[in-house]
């Protein structure tokens, strides 16, 4: 269905470059192989491949113009905001163009009292939430490589987070998109209210993992900061017992804006990484946080303390102040790159399955572990059913990664059994692909796949992600990604 | 009016029809005008857990079915769908892209809705989106189908996400003396943190606000908020309302009785900024008209007299550059004003209906 990812396919590669230099100076194209390697992977690291070149547009008018050039000369293409993807949605097309967005990094239009801010697609996650703090507001999706994302790459994925089951996800809190189309065709979406009129354009074009062209502006929405949060660690001796903890809280009418899930596993790996010092002996910890106004809150948290008790926890810790609660959080959020110091390799998977049957998830998921051999740590956004297990490996042991590979394999497929997804916020990308059509029908593929064509009929745009299509680039490395190894990036 | 009984029949259905308009309960008349196939023959809750906040239904189904179901299991629709009483489906709600009032805390429909399964203009039955809240697998086309008035397929089963229904609901309703500090005051109370379920206005100066929480809560919260609208304009007379009167206050405006009779009902999304040019604009148009704005000034609910014609409207969304929907009346179109994204929209709608069978008098 789709043709062969080589260069044979444009139709001249010089002219192409000729072309290019017009719309950029020299030093804003990449093509040597230094330059290009950071390019090549993004944050599933396993997956690489090298393209033709790299550009470093400035301004809008240049990736419209390298569109409609890429759309002249059939050259496909990737735009990358800082290729934190954990799904491979980043990964350049061999032998295509990479279309760097991160310096499209300028805030346009700020209106505080609208609560509305209209950005760059290059301008980074939290960057949002730091620049509109004076006035209480703040941007609500929150994926743990905040500090690092761009818009455009949460829009393209349609991010998550720790607070998701209250807030929604990145799709929630975007009002307006001006793309530009894989033809070239400029459209805008959506507008700067929260109402609308008619189909929901704006909410298609995000999470379609760049299959429908390159976001140039996006309106998001602001929300006041919550005026008050609380925040508690609760260990438990079974997993169960946590998963069935939550069940509690939301059978209890509370609605908490996180609820997480750390196993024995990743309480070590962040003790032994960060000293997150919980306790020895919990097979479980439940991270559970309320947030509204002070009055509301207050009155929440006698209700939540109960519940919890009720539901066995034989420590909980409830944060004093500020600091107790960042404590808290950081030891959650280094969970992962904690793992990656446990094991040389590990792969991260994203599945959801149904509240109701997470403890039957988390069983599984040990048996398999048991089954394989192969260490798995547990780590999730227990609210809303968001799995993170950590399959840890040694790719320098014969047939490991392989193994580590089909664990991941039976734990996506588990997640399909139980009715849940194979994905709930990293995407698809190249990843995942081949276990779309578990999730869905023949049929609903195929029409996904008409549905990308119609948009971009010669499929140019970050070919051959989200969707089952051609082969795959080889799988060349792994492990953690060099801005995890440092701590600047958490997965999540 | 042929009315499917199942996706089978609805699929033969289409397969063998032109000019394709659905009708749920008949609630937005402007919109199931005409109509040849109905939901009504396809109704009913077929997936409900409450511990998942999830359910699926038919499309068919009317709302207060489901409300019910919801309610007695403390749950409720966070995005407050409007005629509930009048006997509006699951599905009109979701092809007319339509929120109430109580959408101002956590967002509107297509911020809950999760999964659809639709029959498109080829006949085909298609399945998007998934069962649990949170799923980044296949495109949303969920979203896409919310606010699609029938254009791309007939929906059939839709999934939803709910949310508990607070302890106890308490509203304020607030006299400001001028258009303009009423307006401040929408402004200021979305800044807010105040948590408001709702944020209603009805010109010249009438606030209504409404809580949900905690009854421990609730008496500090509503102070907070009364001396807020006291600081905006100390000229403010407030009355809080609880129990019945709260419900309904808010019933009624759910189902939009402040609408005269004989006028037409038009939903025009806009922002506050633009409340105080919206009323000039109104005061010095043709026609006179009774106005509702809601979700914070987000949108006007617009109601004028029936001889109001498409160009008076579309005069006024072009004034304020918005589009609009007609729910009631009649119109050659009742879809009028700004129209975005048309090149996109024009492409899914190729896959989704090639042979045109979804008759409306517009593309998008």
């Amino acid at each position: 269905m789709s043709a062969e990812p080589d260069s044979a396919s444009v139709q001249n590669i010089t002219a192409f470059f000729a072309e290019l230099n017009r719309i950029y100076s020299t030093d804003r194209i990449l093509t040597n192989k230094a330059q290009l390697a950071p390019y090549e992977s993004d944050g599933l690291t396993c997956f690489r491949a090298r393209p033709c070149g790299v550009v470093l547009p400035e301004n809008q008018q240049e990736v419209i113009d390298t569109v409609r050039l890429c759309h002249r000369f059939a050259m496909p293409f990737v735009a990358r905001g800082s290729g934190t993807s954990l799904s491979g949605g980043a990964v350049p097309i061999e032998n295509g163009l990479v279309i760097a967005m991160n310096r499209l990094n300028k805030i346009l239009d700020y209106d505080a009292e609208q609560r509305t801010v209209v950005v760059e697609p290059g301008v980074i996650n939290l960057k949002v939430s730091q620049h509109v703090a004076g006035d209480q507001l703040y941007y609500a999706p929150d994926p743990s490589s905040g500090p690092v994302c761009t818009i455009g790459g949460n829009v393209a994925f349609n991010s998550g987070g720790a607070h998701c089951l209250k807030y929604g996800m990145t799709s929630n809190h975007v009002l307006g998109i001006k793309a530009v189309l894989p033809d070239g065709e400029i459209v805008e979406l959506g507008g700067d209210s929260l109402e609308s009129v008619g189909q929901d354009l704006t909410g298609m074009f995000i999470g379609s993992e760049g299959l429908f062209g390159v976001a140039l502006e996006v309106t998001l929405r602001l929300l006041p900061k919550p005026e008050k949060y609380y925040t508690l660690q609760a260990a438990y001796d079974s997993l169960e017992k946590a998963g069935n903890a939550v069940a509690m809280v939301v059978a209890s009418g509370l609605l908490p804006g996180a609820m997480e899930i750390m196993d024995r596993l990743s309480m070590d790996a962040a003790d032994a990484a960060i000293g997150a010092g919980y306790p020895q002996d919990a097979a479980a910890v439940l991270i559970v946080e309320l947030e509204g106004t002070t009055d509301e809150v207050e009155a929440e948290m006698p209700l939540l303390h109960s519940v919890i008790e009720e539901s066995g926890a034989y420590i909980v810790e409830a944060a004093k102040d500020d600091a107790h609660r960042t404590k808290i959080w950081t030891g959650r959020k280094s969970a992962f790159s904690a793992v990656g110091r446990l094991s040389p390799d590990f792969i991260v998977q994203d599945g959801v399955v149904p509240r109701t049957r997470l403890a039957e998830a988390l069983a599984e998921i040990e048996r398999l572990s048991g089954k394989y051999g192969i260490r798995v740590a547990n780590v999730f956004h227990a609210g809303d059913g968001n799995l993170h297990p950590l399959v840890m490996f040694d790719g320098r042991e014969e047939g490991a990664l392989h193994k580590a590979e089909e664990l991941s394999g039976e734990i996506i497929r588990l997640c399909i059994r139980l009715g849940g997804s194979i994905t709930g916020e990293h995407g698809v990308g190249l990843e995942k692909r081949m276990y779309l059509g578990e999730m869905y029908g023949e049929d609903d593929i195929e029409f996904m796949h008409r549905l990308q064509h119609a948009v971009d009929p010669l499929e140019l745009a970050n070919r051959g992600k989200k969707l089952p299509a051609a082969t795959a680039p080889a799988l060349l490395t792994r492990g953690a990604h060099p801005l995890e190894k440092q701590g600047v990036i958490f997965r999540d | 009016m042929h009315q499917p009984a199942n996706i089978e029949e609805l699929q033969d259905f289409v397969r063998a029809s032109q000019n394709i308009r659905v009708c749920g309960a008949g609630t937005k008349p402007a919109l199931s005008a005409g109509a040849n196939v109905s939901t009504s023959g396809m109704s009913g809750i077929l997936e409900y857990e409450p511990s998942e906040y999830t359910f699926t239904a038919l499309a068919g189904t009317p709302l207060s079915e489901i409300r019910d179901a919801l309610a007695e299991n403390g749950q409720l629709f966070p995005f407050d769908p409007p005629l509930v009483e009048a006997g509006a489906t699951l599905g009109g709600t979701t092809a007319s892209g339509l929120s109430g009032p109580g959408r101002f805390r956590y967002g509107g429909i297509r911020d809950f809705i999760l999964g659809v399964k639709m029959v498109t203009g080829e006949g085909r039955a298609v399945f998007g989106g998934g069962k649990v809240v949170k799923n980044a697998a296949g495109f949303d086309i969920p979203k896409l189908v919310t606010g699609s008035l029938g254009r791309l397929g007939v929906l059939v089963e839709l999934t939803f996400k709910v949310f508990p229904v607070p302890e106890t609901w308490t509203t304020i309703c607030a006299d400001f003396p001028r258009l303009e500090t009423g307006n401040s005051a929408i402004i200021r109370l979305a800044m807010a943190q105040e948590e408001l379920q709702c944020l209603d206005f009805e010109p010249p100066g009438r606030l209504w606000l409404r809580l949900g929480g905690l009854s421990a809560a609730v008496d500090g919260r509503v102070d907070r908020v009364r001396n807020l609208l006291q600081q905006v304009d100390a000229g403010v007379k407030n009355e809080v309302l609880s129990g019945t009167e709260d419900a309904q206050a808010w019933n009624d405006a759910r189902e939009f009785r402040w609408v005269p009779v004989n006028h037409q009902l038009i939903k025009l999304p806009v922002s506050s900024a633009q409340v105080v040019i919206a009323e000039q604009l109104l005061a010095e148009a043709s026609f006179e008209s009774v106005r509702r704005y809601s979700v914070g000034g987000n949108v006007l609910w617009l109601a004028v007299p029936e001889r109001v014609g498409g160009d008076e409207v579309d005069r006024l969304c072009q004034q304020l550059g918005r589009p609009a929907l007609a729910l009631t009346g009649s119109w050659s179109d009742p879809q009028r004003g700004l129209r975005h994204g048309r090149a996109f929209a024009e492409r899914l709608l190729t896959v989704f209906d090639p042979d045109s069978r979804f008759e409306m008098t517009t593309t998008a």
